[in-house]
């Protein structure tokens, strides 16, 4: 049996095994199975799928990942893991389960519900069973079908009609080691009605080197003229697996703003779909990427232009070290009849070692004509002029360069709404670039 | 904008200029395709036996070898043994007996096709200053222009002379740079090519003309698969044009050429080709399948492969002019214009890879699409691990003209070395109402301002023509295009 099918073999048995542990009954129940036989049916890719070149599931397909027991951390772990000075409402989960005794949601609005998916399974099953049933088509991969099979817990965010939420929603997912490797599927659900606002942080962290595999799901719907800022921080260990499917769907009028950011992890891939169904709907995509060591980074976005007078606007950045490996593949389609389209495009990579690697792919689908689409892909070092700059006036080499990788990482960063994360992420990033704390002094040298 | 419609509906239905059967009776195998199709072949042209064993590897790979699914071009399934893989036309033995010294001695009809195809042989020879090797189907008739390129020392002739007379030549390189198993249509070309052209410039020379080839489908049912091997050794450089017309007919009709370029240190080699195959009548039935596989390799330190080429025919073109740049900083260029309109589908584009030091790659492609026509850009620029120093520009635009249309982008860039530079932008957008508006409120005609819009854009490219080739380009595209606007 190859890899592929060993593990596929071994998802499949495990569910037999759980199946009466999971929660839900009759549509549920349904919806599982129906999503089990997906899985059987499909497999896990392969290099061999055009989605999946330049991704090696290996360390999936040949690990062995149980489904976690209960389990909970000390209250004074979260301080290593959340944003510092960030005021949200905070859900925390741990290994896939939501921990009511570590989370926060008070102060929220009225109008804003925020609640875990087994909470919603049991008190609200049929408010849950329209959002849960609404993947189909494309967006159905594999990891989606497994996401839908073993789904019992996750977090489910509505705001209603024309609230503004100002406090942030932090949902804070910690991966945390047990006697074995875990594998959890939480499913993220936001519902944004019509002329709401929120801000969202989806926030990944692996603590103390867990080499778990945490498969996510998020389901965002963007009603007529809402606003959503959509912050996806991952930060899982360097042991740590990360897959992440997100969908999104807007309705007329709406902005959906996300932030990816990508810190850890051994091996990550996330599928952006961004549906832009009405018009005058607007997505921006920013991302950034730091990979080190042998970490492999992979994120697929697809912003399909639906309706006329759409707008999307994505720039991609990334720097890698070490032998890490980062894969980029951007599509933009344009349907037929979707007129007056404005659709950017950029992907930026900075290579800083001589084993890293970066294949970058992105892709235009075009069938209306009036149209301005535009994407672009860059891979090379630091600009010797901008670096002789720096060392003619007194900075030496090292920090010349660590200031200027910082600077290219750091007009990502810059785009977010929410001063405490950018201040956080700026310290996260020199920590990264820097390595070896090489970047110590980098606020002196820029005083 | 819809004023000159019907003008422009007309322009655009207007009937293929080049399409007619010329009425040669034709030497033709009987469709179909097995071990004993490619040994007849073989010993039709008194090939040697190593080449009879290359062409039945090639064949034993093919059949178990897949037809390739990932080009985003649609076509009914093509039934390999319903084509027929030889035909000459049959004044052929006549012809390698006699071998004609002079255009004179060329069958008079063959001739007359190729005054229809505006290409006066004679004032070629005497005017242009290109030597023409003219393939009407599958045998070479007539070559000009030899004396003079022997004096240089440069081989210019039909590729099954060349393995007749220089045989050790073309075993050194012959499926060096697209091997036999290549891929699907590579190694059914090598199975089955028929002829083509053979180059060979050796050392230190520069190919004193411009080397040019007119193809030519003409029997019907005749797949056609050309071979082109063209080597340019230590410091010679050549420039080659091939140039193809085919008449019309309600069938699909193969082809599946394979070209090779090896160029030694210092060598030059410019590729130019104007493709104007039969591209299917305006309900996309008919036309020419076009499967090309053309690479050139970049052995030698310094040395530098240009491809450019201007597609406006055939119903399918699925075709990546490639370079491997293997030799210290060698260069590879790539310049495109890609035109597909009524049902026409393009699949088409480069793949540079840099495994020298310091090598350089350009590519520019531009495409357009008008009416039902699709085109895809599909490009492979990878940067190898010992590639220190590598740089690539590539630039990748489309133009829309009409809602129906399709232009899709599908780069992939592979770095693994971190000196590499790359860089990669692409737009896709349609002829700009202010531009029409300024050119139409200067008084020129709503067809002129877009011709010239069009032409513009694809300036960059048909700078790097060969003159002669860049007016039959320009006159080319305002033929496919210019009632295409609207």
């Amino acid at each position: 049996m190859s890899g592929e099918d060993t593990a596929r073999y071994n998802f499949l048995t495990q569910f037999d095994r759980a199946v009466d542990e999971l929660p839900g009954q009759g549509w549920l129940s349904t919806l599982r199975r129906d999503a089990l036989a997906r899985f059987r049916e499909q497999g896990l890719p392969t290099q061999k799928d055009e989605d999946w070149k330049y991704t090696s599931l290996r360390p999936i397909t040949e690990g062995r990942f149980a489904l976690p027991g209960s389990t909970t951390v000390p209250a004074d772990r979260l301080d290593e893991a959340r944003v510092p000075g960030l005021d949200a409402a905070r859900l925390v989960f741990v290994n896939g389960r939501y921990q009511a005794g570590l989370s926060d949601i008070s102060g929220l609005p009225e109008g804003v519900t925020v609640r875990s998916i087994a909470d919603a399974m049991e008190r609200e099953p049929e408010n849950l069973q329209a959002r849960l049933s609404r993947q189909s088509g494309l967006d159905y991969t594999p990891f989606t079908a497994l996401n839908n099979a073993f789904v019992a817990d996750g977090a489910l965010v509505e705001v209603a009609a024309n609230v503004q939420c100002k406090t942030p929603i932090e949902l804070l997912f910690l991966s945390v080691p047990g006697d074995e490797a875990f594998v959890f599927h939480p499913r993220v659900l936001v519902q944004m009605a019509q002329g709401s606002e929120a801000t969202v942080i989806e926030h990944h962290v692996g603590l103390d080197e867990a080499a778990n595999f945490n498969n996510v799901v998020s389901e965002i719907s963007l009603g007529a003229q809402s606003r959503l800022e959509h912050y996806l921080l991952q930060r899982q260990s360097t042991a740590g697996y990360h897959i992440g499917g997100i969908h999104v769907h807007q309705a007329r009028d709406s902005r959906y703003v996300s932030h990816n950011v990508n810190l850890g992890g051994a091996l990550v891939r996330h599928d952006i779909n961004a549906r832009l169904a009405e018009e005058g709907a607007e997505a921006v995509l920013n991302g950034l990427y730091l990979v080190n060591d042998r970490q492999h980074v992979d994120n697929h976005t697809c912003v399909d232009h639906a309706a006329p007078h759409t707008i999307s606007d994505e720039t991609y950045k990334g720097v890698m070290a070490g032998r890490g490996r980062a894969v980029f593949n951007g599509r933009v389609v344009v349907h037929k009849n979707a007129q007056k389209i404005d659709a950017g495009q950029k992907n930026d990579n900075l290579l800083l070692s001589k084993l890293a690697e970066v294949d970058t792919k992105p892709e235009l689908e075009i069938y209306a004509d009036d149209v301005a689409c535009s994407h672009g892909a860059t891979i090379g070092q630091l600009d010797p002029d901008a670096l002789f700059y720096l060392r003619s006036r007194g900075i030496d080499a090292d920090k010349a360069r660590d200031l200027l990788t910082f600077a290219f990482a750091e007009s990502v960063i810059e785009r977010m709404g929410l001063s405490e994360i950018r201040e956080w992420l700026d310290h996260l990033v020199v920590n990264r670039v820097s390595g070896e704390g090489r970047l110590d002094d980098l606020e002196s040298v820029e005083q | 904008m819809a004023t000159n419609q019907k003008e422009m509906d007309e322009l655009v239905s207007r009937e293929y200029k080049h399409g007619w059967v010329t009425d040669i009776e034709q030497d033709t195998l009987p469709p179909g395709l097995d071990e004993d199709v490619i040994r007849h072949i073989s010993a039709k042209k008194e090939e040697p036996e190593w080449l009879l064993e290359w062409r039945l590897k090639a064949y034993r790979a093919w059949t178990e070898m897949k037809h390739p699914s990932w080009a985003k071009v649609k076509h009914p399934p093509i039934d390999y043994q319903s084509i027929s893989y030889y035909s000459a036309p049959k004044s052929k033995e006549q012809i390698e007996a006699e071998a004609p010294k002079s255009l004179d001695e060329v069958d008079p009809k063959l001739l007359e096709t190729y005054e229809k195809l505006g290409i006066p042989l004679h004032e070629q020879e005497q005017l242009a200053g290109v030597a023409v090797d003219a393939v009407f189907d599958s045998v070479s008739v007539a070559t000009t222009f030899k004396e003079k390129l022997h004096e240089a020392g440069v081989i210019f002739c039909s590729f099954s002379e060349a393995v007749q007379k220089y045989p050790e030549l073309v075993q050194k390189y012959l499926g060096t740079v697209v091997p036999l198993k290549d891929n699907f249509f590579a190694a059914l070309n090598s199975a089955v090519f028929t002829d083509g052209s053979f180059v060979f410039v050796p050392k230190g020379v520069k190919c004193p003309m411009e080397l040019s080839t007119y193809f030519r489908i003409n029997a019907s049912n005749t797949g056609q698969f050309e071979r082109t091997l063209i080597v340019a050794e230590e410091g010679a450089s050549v420039s080659y044009l091939e140039g193809c017309t085919a008449p019309q007919r309600d069938e699909n009709q193969l082809h599946a050429a394979v070209v090779e370029l090896v160029a030694l240190d210092d060598a030059t080699i410019k590729y130019s080709t104007v493709q104007n195959w039969y591209p299917g009548d305006e309900n996309g039935v008919g036309g020419i399948y076009n499967f090309v596989t053309k690479r050139g390799d970049c052995r030698g330190d310094r040395s530098k492969i240009t491809w450019t080429q201007v597609e406006t025919g055939s119903a399918i073109t699925w075709k990546y002019p490639s370079c491997i740049l293997r030799g210290d900083d060698s260069v590879g260029e790539f310049y495109s214009v890609a035109v597909t309109s009524n049902h026409q589908q393009a699949d088409t584009g480069t793949k540079m890879i840099h495994i020298g030091k310091n090598t350089r790659s350009t590519i520019i492609s531009k495409g357009i699409s008008a009416m039902q026509g699709d085109q895809s850009y599909r490009g492979l620029v990878r940067i190898t691990p010992k590639a220190d120093g590598a740089r690539n520009y590539t630039q990748c635009d489309s133009l829309l003209i009409g809602d129906r249309c399709g232009a899709h982008t599908f780069p992939y860039i592979e770095a693994r070395n971190n000196s590499a530079q790359v860089e990669h932008e692409a737009t896709t957008s349609r002829v700009s109402e202010d531009q029409l508006f300024y050119c139409r409120q200067r008084g020129i005609s709503e067809e002129d301002a877009v011709n010239m819009i069009v032409n513009g854009f694809c300036k960059e490219v048909f700078k790097e023509l060969p003159m002669e080739f860049a007016v039959e380009a320009e006159a080319l595209l305002g033929i496919t295009l210019e009632g295409a606007v609207g």
